[in-house]
């Protein structure tokens, strides 16, 4: 048995690709222009752009949470929007929690208790994580837990990423009385 | 007082801070200049043949560079062993972009390169390609009579040992007997990491390739038989891998197809494959198994058998070791293991985490608790009563195995005397509760490797070794043995690795690193150290004259005698009195066969699992898993922990979740996505206790490892589906339980 399967010609050519235009974003509190399409995610923006390659790609779908960044505060997967929509926002990255020679207390909690394996989940589960304590909604360990699963680990570091989030969640005080 | 022995502690990542500020460089994050990328297209259909690809109306378009296939892929190595890895299975390993034909569904049949992604993706998309389709197969089902015997091929494969004893004499003549059928689905590895590949074009035919694998070496071997490349002209880099679980042992198409472009194109390519494609580029094969089992009057096993059968692709003979462990888990005199692959048009199956164990450790271990049930007996004690002290399978004795310690500390932790023997007998809020156990065997093993070790004369130690980092912790128990060795704080210390600049390493895999690339660092610093000894030597009154390297340690900084410490000198002294900017030694280790010869080499461990089952949703919820595990001497308590714990995750997702499903209709992958093939979240996850049973073993290697990385996930699914059992009385042979099979 043999089938054919053809594809339908184009007719009069192939649409043109959309032409590029200055997107000005401000990323970690600096501002700066790039030329970008207009489908351009603001994850592959932040990536191949401005090339700060902390926020990570790992479905491109909005299912794994690698990519979560915060806008205004808020996470989001910034693989699901567009760069251009963002304008005016205030996009913060993992590069702009901490550095390696500062880390910030979620990120120095995440170091203490092995709270990654690979690392390649840890900066949209860090970033996720300080969402939630922006929400100020983590109050005990089943809301973590919950709150925090929209980021997948394929290594399973899921205990100690509890653990880590609990520990600055505790120390800030936000934990239900 | 010392301070530097940092072997056995738990000191925390060194490579922590990279990680968590997003600093660490994964293979599609180095910023080379003049870049282009690369777009796979994967084929829809899974077998038949490309009639034309329409590749013009395509490379029209304003930005795109070039559109690569089997129509114009310049001429490449022609025989098959040039594209044979360090592990490719028997058979001829995949050419992309090589002929017309379509052997599975979503093979790579061209790549599109752009100026940007955007514009890569987007011209992809518009690829008008016609096929001729022919009538596939994809059903494991449909060939459960063809199944063949497979030849040697891959190394470190196995063949099943010959039956032993009177099999099913004793089998007919047992007290209690069971014969049953197990059977999983596909599964795929799904690291966070997407396959990517950076090439670097240097110019004059010249690459780097940063590319996502478990071994840069079979990495540079393969491009350069493939490309006819020079080795010094084709660097392989991956510094930091994002999980690899066996997907990345051997070369995949991205960075064949990176390179490809790279060097038509004489620029700088990346090429990242979509989660999509990463379902097709090898899995956990899909497998059947019987299991049969009879015991005798006082619940010793008179007859084991254990028969699997898995799925391969029609190019590629992929095996694994399924059965064998059977026959050495249990003391068993009457064993039958056999196995066969069946050849369907798929990809070729890959190694993924504890190959071959896991899969045949749910048949072994569910199978041991149904025949402790058939039996009347609880199932740990059924486990104690056949213990075996030998690996009959080679009949040698174990160069260690704390097993039987691993049972009786997991079993006091979780409790299991409070376990009732009789199914659906438990119950706590409202639901359904059982417990189950399940163990495992996975191998001790050393693999050739090479480092070298620099020291500066400030002190500051640098060792190099090609090896890998995909999560496992080797930047930092690398660390810890070289500072150990040369007595100095772990801050002294860097290990660089994943450079094919670098001293060669074998692939990430196995669970052999710590074992192999450790001993190689040790050996590396221990002999920078007669080089250091010898010149704490040169002055007439050093206190150190006439000493052996055995008769001193390195300790805090220092050089002394072991047994009169106050006869030491201070390392950084030593150093610049010397008038030597650096020293530096290397070393190349391989196990000591001599020694390992007489003994069988193996890590053991068992899971205790709790589970809560709603019987009116039939959703199962696991509420606790104790591990315990012996494997030897544990480096770094922290990051092996991490292991286990993960491992124990992967052992509830393949218990509960993991399933690849086929649509047998289009030869086809319909969950191919992150969405619709589940793996555990943060909110599935048990309270989890980890339990290291010391092992002291100088025969499996000089530092006494035996390796954490697979053999941790043993037991646990079959733990789970006994403790669904239990709380239940059903008995789902099929993975992964889903909550229908339990309505």
């Amino acid at each position: 048995m043999s089938q054919l399967l053809t594809s339908a010609p184009a007719s009069g050519g192939l649409p043109a690709p959309v032409p590029t235009s200055p997107v000005r974003l401000t990323i970690n509190g600096q501002t700066q222009t790039l030329q970008l399409a207009p489908w351009t995610s603001l994850l592959d923006a932040l990536r191949e752009y401005a090339h700060l390659t902390g926020t990570k790609k790992g479905c491109d779908h909005g299912q794994c949470g690698a990519c979560t960044v915060l806008v205004n505060g808020r996470r989001i997967n910034s693989c699901l929007t567009l760069a251009v929509m963002h304008e005016d926002d205030d996009i913060t990255t993992i590069e702009g929690l901490g550095t390696p020679d500062n880390l910030s207390p979620l990120q120095q909690a995440f170091v203490d208790h092995d709270a990654f394996q690979c690392g390649y989940c840890t900066p949209g589960q860090i970033c996720s994580a300080q969402g939630l304590l922006n929400e100020g909604r983590a109050h005990s360990e089943a809301e973590i837990k919950e709150l925090m699963s929209g980021n997948l680990c394929r290594c399973g570091a899921y205990v100690g990423i509890l653990d880590a989030v609990k520990e600055v969640v505790d120390s800030e005080g936000r934990q239900e009385k | 007082m010392t301070q530097t022995n940092h072997i056995g502690k738990a000191p925390n990542r060194v490579d922590g801070p990279l990680k968590v500020a997003g600093a660490a460089h994964y293979s599609g994050e180095f910023n080379v200049p003049d870049l282009a990328y690369g777009y796979v297209v994967s084929s829809p259909i899974a077998k038949g043949k490309i009639l034309k690809i329409h590749a013009d109306e395509v490379r029209a378009l304003p930005g795109v560079l070039e559109v690569f296939s089997h129509e114009n892929v310049p001429h490449l190595a022609w025989l098959d062993k040039s594209y044979k890895d360090q592990i490719a299975p028997g058979g001829s390993p995949f050419r992309p972009l090589h002929a017309p034909d379509i052997t599975f569904n979503q093979q790579p049949i061209a790549l599109v390169v752009a100026d940007t992604f955007e514009l890569a993706r987007y011209a992809a998309a518009l690829l008008r390609i016609d096929y001729e389709q022919e009538a596939h197969e994809t059903n494991l089902e449909a060939k459960r009579t063809e199944g063949f015997v497979p030849g040697k091929g891959k190394a470190g494969f196995q063949p099943p040992p010959p039956p032993r004893g009177n099999p099913d004499k004793a089998l007919a003549n047992a007290t209690h007997s069971i014969e049953a059928e197990y059977a999983h689905g596909a599964q795929h590895h799904n690291p966070m990491e997407l396959f990517t590949t950076t090439v670097e074009w240097r110019g004059d035919g010249k690459i780097t390739a940063y590319d996502k694998t478990q071994g840069v070496f079979n990495v540079q071997n393969y491009l350069t038989s493939v490309f006819g490349l020079k080795k010094e002209d084709c660097r392989v880099v991956n510094q930091f891998m994002g999980g690899g679980f066996g997907a990345g042992l051997r070369p995949q198409y991205s960075v064949f197809m990176a390179v490809l472009a790279s060097l038509e194109l004489k620029r700088s390519v990346r090429v990242t494959l979509t989660r999509q494609q990463m379902f097709s580029i090898g899995h956990r094969p899909n497998t059947l198994q019987l299991l049969k089992m009879g015991t005798n009057p006082d619940g010793t096993l008179a007859s084991l058998q254990h028969h699997a059968l898995h799925e391969t692709s029609q190019f590629e003979d992929y095996t694994e070791n399924i059965v064998n462990w059977s026959g050495m888990l249990y003391q068993c005199e009457n064993v039958k293991l056999g196995y066969e692959l069946a050849k369907l048009d798929i990809y070729s199956p890959q190694d993924m985490r504890a190959p071959g164990a896991a899969s045949g450790n749910v048949g072994l271990e569910v199978a041991m608790d149904e025949m402790a049930y058939a039996a009347g007996l609880d199932p740990l004690e059924f486990r104690l009563r056949n213990y075996a002290d030998r690996d009959q399978n080679v009949d040698k004795p174990f160069s260690s195995k704390k097993l039987r310690e691993c049972y009786q500390q997991a079993a006091a932790k979780f409790g299991w005397e409070t376990r009732s023997q009789e199914p659906r007998s438990m119950r706590a809020n409202g639901k359904l509760v059982g417990m189950g156990m399940g163990g495992g065997v996975w191998d001790a093993a050393q693999k050739k490797s090479a480092a070298k070790a620099i020291i500066s004369a400030d002190g500051k130690l640098t060792v190099r070794s090609g090896t890998g980092e995909n999560g496992t912790g080797t930047y930092t128990i690398m660390t810890q043995i070289a500072a150990e060795t040369l007595g100095l704080p772990l801050e002294a210390v860097t290990f660089e690795l994943g450079d094919t600049d670098q001293p060669e390493a074998p692939i990430q895999g196995g669970s052999w690193t710590a074992a192999s690339v450790g001993t190689a660092v040790k050996d590396a610093c221990d002999a920078l150290g007669e080089k250091i000894l010898k010149l704490a030597q040169k002055p007439a009154d050093s206190p150190l004259k006439g000493a052996k390297y055995d008769d001193v340690e390195f300790v805090n900084g220092q050089l002394r005698l072991r047994l009169d410490h106050d006869q030491a000198v201070v390392l950084r002294d030593v150093l610049q009195a010397s008038g030597e900017t650096q020293l530096e030694a290397d070393s190349s280790a391989q196990p000591n066969m001599a020694k390992q010869q007489p003994y069988s080499l193996h890590s053991h461990n068992v899971a205790f699992a709790e589970v809560e089952v709603d019987e009116d949703l039939g959703t199962i919820k696991v509420t606790r898993v104790v591990s315990a595990v012996a494997a030897g001497r544990i480096l770094n308590q922290k990051t092996a922990r991490s292991q286990v714990l993960g491992s124990v995750v992967w052992g509830l997702g393949m218990a509960l979740m993991e399933e690849t499903i086929m649509d047998h209709k289009f030869g086809r992958y319909v969950n191919h996505n992150f969405a619709e093939y589940h793996i555990p979240v943060n909110a599935d996850i048990p309270h989890i206790d980890v339990i290291f049973v010391h092992e002291d073993d100088d025969i499996v290697n000089p530092l006494g490892v035996k390796g954490i990385g697979e053999v941790g996930m043993l037991g646990v699914t079959a733990a789970i589906a006994n403790a669904v059992f239990h709380a239940t009385g059903k008995r789902v042979r099929d993975l992964p339980i889903l909550l229908d099979k339990l309505l």
